[in-house]
């Protein structure tokens, strides 16, 4: 998570921070100048496009300071492990600079080449040629690699891809132009080679661009789990370290409103804490000294010293981790359609390349006349539309669901969430919103900025839902504020004693606003998200059932189920949520699994396909395919109508290619393709095939 | 062919200025936040 560098002598750390409430302008400005003179900050630098910050800052100044820092300012901020996203980043810059490389060749070859169309001859032809193989051959090594590695690669394992026939073609094109241009032949077709480079490549480029660009949003919303926390050393004092870094029997200081780093045991202190990020569930339970608290949880009320029973990997969090990398690996089985459409089209290509090459030579042509066919018959047939077909396809509908409030994590997940059949639903959370919505009508508007401002002042979440209720209802000041643990606040407002808290006697979620003598019980409910039975009838017509599965008790699931029409299995463990699934999948559906908690995780990862609102835990959002955002339930409606008009475009594409291919391959056979002709073909149907995908932009509406 | 012969390496040339500037760009960070780099333009450099 920290790096460290050297800035003007002294050692530098470089944490970053997701900060998702970024909005504006303001906010860039307000974070960089608050953060900027603080001392110890040595510089701060805001990235609006992935909502984080990069903090240069001396080793004394730690993590929990910084957040403090931010937390005045306004923002909450989460510090983020990175390293993941950092290698895949260099991933699509390796591609992009090679895309740039082809680009420029491709430019450059397609200068010299156009002059020889235009009848440069002799001595000037072969210089143009040569000038053409000079640029060419060394971007065929550099900008081929992706192609040549992957073709390699697959086989080596006995397999065959897209890559394959794009790398034979690649090579036997550079190198029979090379012969051509050495022995000061008519044709060299280096144009056509580098062109199929850089068009294939941009191809490329899209779809990783695709990837993290949907990673950079669902980052910023991680809420990462704790990934650190302030230890007691044994001589009094205290060190925050990395979660990495902490071990069994260290005893940690876990303030209010802070996520545990580890399991441990509480030794010190009382407080509620928030289980939801494990199970979804928002009620907070209360623990005292002697209870096991598990990592990942939010302290609430008052500080707890806590012993650590387990850390890093031998938590309970780290299980079910492990759980969902077993039940993913049945997905990672599934075979893009760009990949099966070259199971059948690679084979083709290259029988007909050899078979042309065979011909020729029998009806008598040279071996260097045959070998000329053949190589234009591949570089015709190479999948240079084929290889946009699909990405340029997904981006733009991507791109159109972004806009609509719909993460999609790759192409794949665009592929296999038009394919579902099926859709299942957990209830906290992913069919309700998974937060109390607090009933304040009996608050008379006298007492409403009393509740406000104590509200504001808790991390307890049925404050957080009632200043969110509230937040337009200006505070009113209050005095001698402070946080009783296992009760709430008090304070004292014009001289009467006010306190928000827990009821003496009240069942289900609620909470008491006491001002003076008079006292009101706010009740709490978790309610339907926005327009759920609208969704669950457009998904009906789209041929999805539908049905919940929860960890809930029955008669809470009841109620939901009734009022949506579905039917429900309830009580379910994640294990048993697997085994629905695997139910579903042996009977020949294509399950989108639709869950928000961590207890969803492991299903979320078995599904065919899965979606998670923002809301979710960190676990769910990380597992699902597809992330959503906001509190209604339509765009995963929205989500699978839009990946099927995706999957009509592509195979659209794909008939295009193809019918281009009809076209042009009897050429080629016939031996009429000449540079020219390969170069108008080539890419006249790269944009024809573009042009086509770019109708996706209203894919969302 | 004098014409082409100057022509060719300052085209060529011209390129490999653009293809620099380009890795140039990419590394120093110049597309890593492009939304921000229209907002800051709204921000003000003068305290008020």
């Amino acid at each position: 998570m920290t790096a460290q560098t050297t800035v003007a002598g002294a050692a530098a750390e470089r944490t970053l921070f997701a900060v998702p409430g970024m909005r504006c302008a303001g906010c860039i400005s307000k974070i960089e100048r608050g953060l900027n003179p603080l001392p110890g900050i040595l510089s701060a630098r805001v990235n609006f496009t992935a909502k984080q910050i990069a903090v240069e800052h001396l080793p004394e100044l730690q993590v929990p300071q910084i957040q403090e820092a931010l937390a005045k300012l306004g923002f909450e901020a989460q510090p983020l492990r990175s390293t993941e996203q950092e290698r895949d980043k260099s991933e699509s810059r390796a591609l992009l600079r090679a895309t740039a490389v082809a680009g420029f060749a491709a430019m450059n070859v397609m200068l010299l080449s156009v002059s020889v169309w235009s009848g440069a001859a002799g001595a000037t032809r072969d210089l143009f040629h040569l000038l053409s193989a000079l640029i060419a051959i060394p971007t065929v090594a550099y900008s081929g690699r992706p192609f040549f590695r992957s073709a390699w690669s697959a086989l080596r394992h006995g397999r065959t891809n897209m890559d394959v026939p794009i790398s034979i073609g690649v090579l036997l094109v550079t190198g029979l132009s090379l012969f051509e241009t050495l022995t000061g032949g008519a044709h060299a077709y280096f144009d056509g080679a580098v062109m199929l480079l850089f068009f294939l490549l941009c191809g490329r480029v899209l779809d990783s661009v695709m990837r993290d660009r949907a990673r950079d949003g669902v980052t910023a919303l991680l809420k990462q789990t704790a990934p650190g926390a302030t230890v007691l050393l044994e001589d009094g004092r205290t060190e925050w370290r990395a979660a990495e870094a902490l071990q069994l029997g260290m005893c940690l200081l876990v303030a209010a409103g802070e996520r545990l780093a580890a399991d441990g045991i509480v030794e010190e202190g009382a407080s509620a804490v928030d289980l939801s990020l494990l199970t979804g569930e928002s009620a907070p339970q209360h623990v005292a000294a002697g209870d096991k608290v598990l990592a990942g949880t939010l302290n609430l009320q008052g500080p707890l010293t806590v012993r650590v029973t387990a850390a890093g990997p031998d938590t309970a969090i780290a299980d079910i981790a492990r759980l969902m990398e077993q039940a993913g690996q049945g997905r990672s089985r599934y075979v893009r359609i760009a990949d099966r459409a070259a199971r059948l089209y690679a084979p083709a290509v290259h029988t007909l390349a050899a078979s042309s090459f065979l011909l020729w030579l029998g009806m008598g042509a040279g071996w260097h006349q045959a070998l000329l066919i053949a190589a234009a018959v591949l570089i015709i047939t190479c999948p240079c539309a084929l290889g946009l077909a699909v990405p340029a396809a997904q981006i733009v509908t991507a791109g159109a669901l972004m806009r609509a409030g719909v993460l999609v994590k790759d192409g794949s997940a665009l592929e296999r969430l038009a394919e579902a059949d099926r859709a299942l639903f957990d209830k906290t959370g992913t069919l309700t919103l998974g937060r109390p919505v607090p009933n304040l009508e009996m608050v008379p508007d006298e007492a409403r900025p009393i509740l406000a401002a104590l509200a504001r002042r808790s991390h307890h979440p049925l404050s957080r839902a009632i200043a969110l209720a509230l937040e337009a209802t200006p505070a009113a000041a209050i005095d001698e504020l402070r946080e009783i643990p296992g009760f709430g606040l008090k304070g004292r407002c014009a001289g009467q004693a006010v306190s928000l808290g827990r009821p003496a006697a009240a069942e289900g979620m609620a909470s008491e606003l006491c001002i003076g003598d008079e006292a009101w019980t706010i009740g709490f409910q978790d309610r339907l998200r926005p327009e759920a039975v609208a969704t669950l009838q457009r998904l009906e017509r789209l041929g999805l059932a539908s049905s919940i599965a929860s960890g809930d008790r029955a008669a809470a699931v009841a109620p939901v189920a009734r009022e949506l029409g579905l039917t429900a299995q309830t009580g379910m463990h994640p294990q048993d949520k697997l085994d629905a699934i695997a139910r579903l999948a042996g009977a020949g559906h294509k399950v989108l699994m639709v869950g928000d908690g961590l207890n969803d995780g492991p299903a979320l990862a078995a599904g065919h396909v899965s979606m998670a609102p923002a809301s979710a835990s960190d676990v769910g959002q990380n597992a699902a395919d597809a992330v959503f955002l906001g509190d209604s339930l339509a765009p995963v409606a929205t989500a699978v109508a839009a990946a099927r008009r995706t999957m009509r475009v592509v195979r659209q594409n794909f008939a295009i290619a193809i019918g281009y291919n009809a076209v042009a391959v009897p050429l080629a056979l016939l031996g009429k393709v000449t540079p020219l002709v390969a170069a108008i073909a080539m890419s006249g149907s790269s944009i024809i095939v573009v042009a086509n995908a770019l109708r996706l932009r209203s894919a969302a509406r | 062919m004098t014409g082409l012969a100057l022509l060719m390496p300052l085209a060529l040339f011209l390129g490999l200025c653009g293809l620099a500037a380009f890795f140039w760009a990419m590394k120093a960070g110049q597309f890593d936040d492009m939304d921000g780099a229209a907002m800051r333009i709204l921000i003000d450099d003068e305290p008020d």
